[in-house]
């Protein structure tokens, strides 16, 4: 789970704690390497410490304890401006004094290049963000969205070589939102650049990341690409944070060739992976995605585990049915099923069997 | 159901029927209760005007009486004049045949109104008035008036009276007087005599005597002389005493005459300069623009519009230097107030409040015990210069003057108006998210590019505001330059002051006032080109 320092890091964070109070940490013992031309997402719930972390790399927070390098240099003493980050703020942070072109040319400005060479990346920057032709306006007479990728622009007009993101399309609306999801990652690989994002949306961090570090309790949880974050998490924060998932509660009653048995509270007995529970007598919660259950006979796979359960609700949501049962106590086991020709709608009442293959079915701490 | 709706508290609510007839109708349209939407519009809007009004009215009130109203006053009273012309009213049409430029004083016409006039002035005791206005004018005036008025009533015109009652006893009577001069037709025929009957009438009303029981005083028959002796038609005359009148008429030819204005010349000879006659002449319109000129160290003279004498220019210097130690003190309240709105801006809440109680303790104490702890402070065997010199940065034998000139009236101005331009500074400073400092930073900006690029326009708006306030503060500002500003550093409220409560020339005090009020307006206006009024924000 902790990224070992490898060579081709771009930036590390090496047991980096940080505390505002001197009481509690925020941010506890990080460890993470980001390659060059990765695109790291940040994700948890709101206070996990993201945004801290961000700002300690950027300059505008120091860590309490702890190394944070760049391009293998440690960074903890080069103030802000000389860190050559581009960051995007939450608010977009664009100067309401000045015209969208004299933002994009204010960090070309500092940096002291000449007005042609200025007036020339900033058109380009700007076309980059097709908003050619709004170089005179001043941020407030721009949209949302406008505004977003300006800030975006800014940031990348100085063409730093680690671009930080906090939570940039928070304000936005869904469908400008996937708009600009696509921008932003298609932007990313164009330019090559190290892309660090801050959100808490996590199909957002799931579309855009090549990985995804989940943050809870100033720990980061689990770093790793989204298909296994999804697949196989880690723990069950990880798991109820990422996706929609079915606990049951129980105890291990063995571990033998990698299966855990577990015997649920409500009394039933089922494999499942163990992935971090590693005594017998533990308490444990199982996890299944909710599509990875089934309830067809003619489906069901030949390994499976069946369990009765009975419907409580039945949702249509277009492209899939969701539906609510009675699992071993759990009432708020949901399924998931393909709105196919094939395909039965369940009626509240009715008692079925549903089951899942051991593989789908992780054994997580309590 | 349908009640006439006009009270709008009983009108009915639409009902969907109403709503049809909306849509089917055809021309205007039409609200719920038949009405022409338009008017209902206006009459609902009308209402919510009204409360409006309503709310306001008591402050409004009290504005116009309190603020407005005064304000008017003073403008009124800064070109006011009409007491030259309501107590000399003979004198100031008379003096219009006279020229100035003939180099001489007027001659007897002149002298016999202004006797008339100075002889009921002095009566109703109005004359040293005009003696002190004038004197604004012309030194002098008011000792002239003051001399005159105590002779005018021995004047050696007793002689007419004599020589009138040697005709007929009767012209000692008041109620055959009385009884002529209500006549019909008597002004006509005695002009001058009718007026000073009328200066007379009004002497005795003032002391509650009876004309009927009075012999009429000197100037009543030198009036009375003047007209028989000019020859007037007595013949057109018919009423009471009219045989009385013909007597009197065919004897004046010998009578023993006196000139008034050798009267007035034996009691003061400067009746004889022309200049007192020119200064009476400038003067008499109802309104005039001497006081204004007098504020910017002018005079209206009879020859025109003159400088005052080097030593009495003092009301342009004044203004110049208002002006000036406004802007210093403006400036030392931006340069000092702006870091410490700046730190609590950025402090956390808590601590903040507690710095902002300091910056606003100064508004808890009396403004006159803290100016009085400046004058314990600064003066020269006081805190301050002890201090220097117990530093050794001040030599015992030279201490600084601090107190009594314009140093001691910046410092405590200054400390005094600093409130007012941290309070809006902060207000502003407040709203300017951290982020932007953040973001110029991670752009590449120091720390000292990103403060002067990107925050310091943006608390532009609370400098201009700020600045607004403490430079009109302390353009009018009075008891802080009055106790610790010596002589060099008064303002011109001070002299304004001077002018309303020791030499009680409210008409220059009021010019003063005016002039400072244009000159604060015309400050406001051009800052509105230069910065922009929409920069400022007042919080
Ligand atoms: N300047 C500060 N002073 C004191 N505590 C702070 C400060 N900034 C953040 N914190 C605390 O640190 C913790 C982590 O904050 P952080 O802003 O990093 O959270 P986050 O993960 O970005 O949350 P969000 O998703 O809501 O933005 C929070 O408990 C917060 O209260
Ligand atoms: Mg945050």
């Amino acid at each position: 789970m902790a990224a070992e320092a490898s060579d081709d890091a771009f930036v590390v964070f090496e047991r980096v704690q940080k505390s505002y109070d001197g009481e509690t940490l925020v941010v506890k013992d990080l460890n993470l390497s980001i390659g060059k031309g990765e695109f790291l997402t940040m994700l948890g719930p709101s206070g996990s410490g993201k945004t801290t972390c961000l700002m300690m790399l950027a300059g505008f927070e120091t860590a309490t304890h702890g190394d944070i390098r760049l391009g293998g240099v440690s960074i903890n003493n080069i103030p802000p401006h000389k860190r050559g980050i581009g960051m995007v703020f939450q608010n977009y942070a664009l100067f309401p004094h000045m015209t969208v072109a004299e933002n994009l040319s204010f960090p070309l400005e500092v940096r002291g290049m000449d007005k042609a060479t200025r007036e020339e990346k900033v058109k380009r920057a700007l076309d980059m963000v097709q908003m050619g032709e709004f170089g005179g306006r001043r941020p407030a007479q721009l949209s949302g969205g406008q505004q977003q990728r300006i800030a975006l622009a800014r940031a990348l007009v100085f063409e730093p070589e680690l671009v930080l993101m906090d939570e940039p399309l928070g304000a936005l609306d869904k469908q400008l939102r996937e708009h600009m999801q696509f921008e932003i990652k298609h932007l990313h690989e164009r330019l090559g650049i190290t892309v660090v994002y801050v959100t808490h949306d996590q199909t957002e961090a799931l579309t855009m990341s090549d990985r995804v570090a989940v943050f809870n309790d100033g720990v980061i949880q689990q770093l790793d690409p989204p298909d296994v974050l999804y697949e196989e998490p880690q723990n069950s924060f990880v798991a109820q944070f990422i996706g929609e998932n079915n606990t049951l509660e129980g105890t291990i009653e063995a571990i033998e060739n990698g299966i855990a048995r577990v015997r649920l509270d409500h009394g039933e007995l089922i494999d499942a992976v163990p992935v971090n529970v590693n005594k017998v007598g533990e308490r444990t919660r199982v996890s299944i995605r909710p599509e990875r259950v089934e309830y067809n006979p003619e489906r069901m796979p030949p390994d499976a585990h069946t369990v009765r359960a009975e419907v409580l609700e039945f949702i249509y949501m277009g492209d899939i049915y969701r539906t609510r049962l009675n699992v071993a106590g759990n009432e708020n086991f949901i399924i998931k099923t393909r709105n196919a020709p094939d395909q039965r709608r369940l009626k509240p009442g009715e008692v079925i069997e549903v089951g899942w293959r051991p593989q789908d079915c992780r054994a997580l701490d309590a | 159901m349908k009640v006439p709706a006009t009270d709008p508290n009983t009108m009915d609510a639409p009902t969907p029927d109403d709503a049809l007839h909306l849509v089917k109708g055809e021309g205007p349209i039409v609200a719920a209760d038949g009405r022409p939407l338009k008017a209902s519009l206006r009459r609902a809007l009308r209402r919510e005007k009204l409360r409006a009004l309503g709310l306001v009215a008591p402050l409004l009130i009290f504005v116009l009486v309190s603020f407005i109203a005064p304000i008017a006053d003073m403008l009124f009273r800064s070109v006011e004049n009409q007491i030259v012309a309501d107590t000399l009213p003979r004198t100031v049409a008379a003096l219009e045949d006279w020229d100035y430029s003939s180099g001489e004083a007027p001659g007897e016409d002149v002298f016999a109104a202004f006797y008339v006039d100075l002889s009921e002035a002095v009566a109703l005791k109005t004359h040293t008035r005009l003696g002190t206005r004038l004197n604004y004018e012309m030194t002098g005036m008011s000792s002239l008036f003051r001399k005159t008025g105590r002779r005018v009533g021995r004047f050696d015109t007793d002689i007419y009276a004599d020589q009138f009652a040697a005709l007929d006893p009767a012209w000692k009577d008041g109620a055959a007087w009385m009884e002529m001069m209500s006549a019909p037709g008597i002004e006509s025929v005695l002009p001058e005599t009718a007026s000073a009957w009328q200066s007379w009438l009004r002497i005795l009303e003032n002391e509650g005597d009876d004309p009927a029981e009075e012999t009429p005083a000197d100037f009543v028959f030198t009036m009375l002389y003047r007209d028989l002796a000019r020859g007037a038609d007595v013949s057109a005359y018919n009423g009471p005493g009219a045989d009385r009148l013909a007597a009197a008429a065919a004897a004046v030819g010998g009578f023993e005459t006196v000139s008034i204005k050798e009267q007035f010349l034996k009691a003061d000879k400067d009746w004889g300069d022309p200049e007192v006659w020119g200064v009476i002449q400038t003067f008499s319109p109802p309104y005039t623009p001497g006081y204004f000129l007098a504020a910017v160290d002018l005079k209206l003279t009879p020859h025109g519009i003159e400088k005052q004498p080097e030593e009495q220019q003092i009301y342009v210097m004044l203004f110049n230097r208002t002006l000036f130690m406004s802007l210093v003190i403006t400036g030392a309240c931006i340069l000092l107030g702006y870091p410490v709105a700046y730190l609590l801006s950025s402090l956390p809440l808590r601590t903040s409040n507690i710095l902002m109680i300091l910056v606003l303790l100064p508004f808890w104490t009396s403004l006159l015990v803290r100016t009085s702890a400046w004058k314990v402070l600064l003066q020269q065997q006081g805190v301050i210069n002890d201090i220097l010199v117990w530093l050794g940065l001040v030599d015992d034998a030279n201490r600084l003057i601090l107190i009594n000139n314009q140093t001691g009236t910046i410092i405590a101005m200054t400390h005094i108006l600093l409130p007012f331009m941290i309070l809006p500074l902060y207000s502003v400073m407040k709203t300017i998210p951290p982020s932007y400092m953040r973001a110029a930073k991670s752009l590449g900006a120091t720390n000292w590019t990103a403060f002067w690029r990107v925050y310091f326009p943006q608390s532009v708006p609370g400098i201009g505001a700020g600045s607004i306030l403490v430079f009109i503060l302390a353009i009018g500002y009075y008891i802080t330059p009055e106790l610790v500003g010596g002589t060099s550093g008064t303002f011109i409220s001070n002299r304004i002051a001077y002018h309303i409560s020791s030499s009680l020339n409210w008409g220059l005090a009021a010019a003063l006032g005016t002039i400072l009020l244009g000159v604060v307006l015309i400050l406001y206006w051009l800052y509105d080109r230069i910065v922009g009024i929409d920069n400022v924000s007042l919080g």
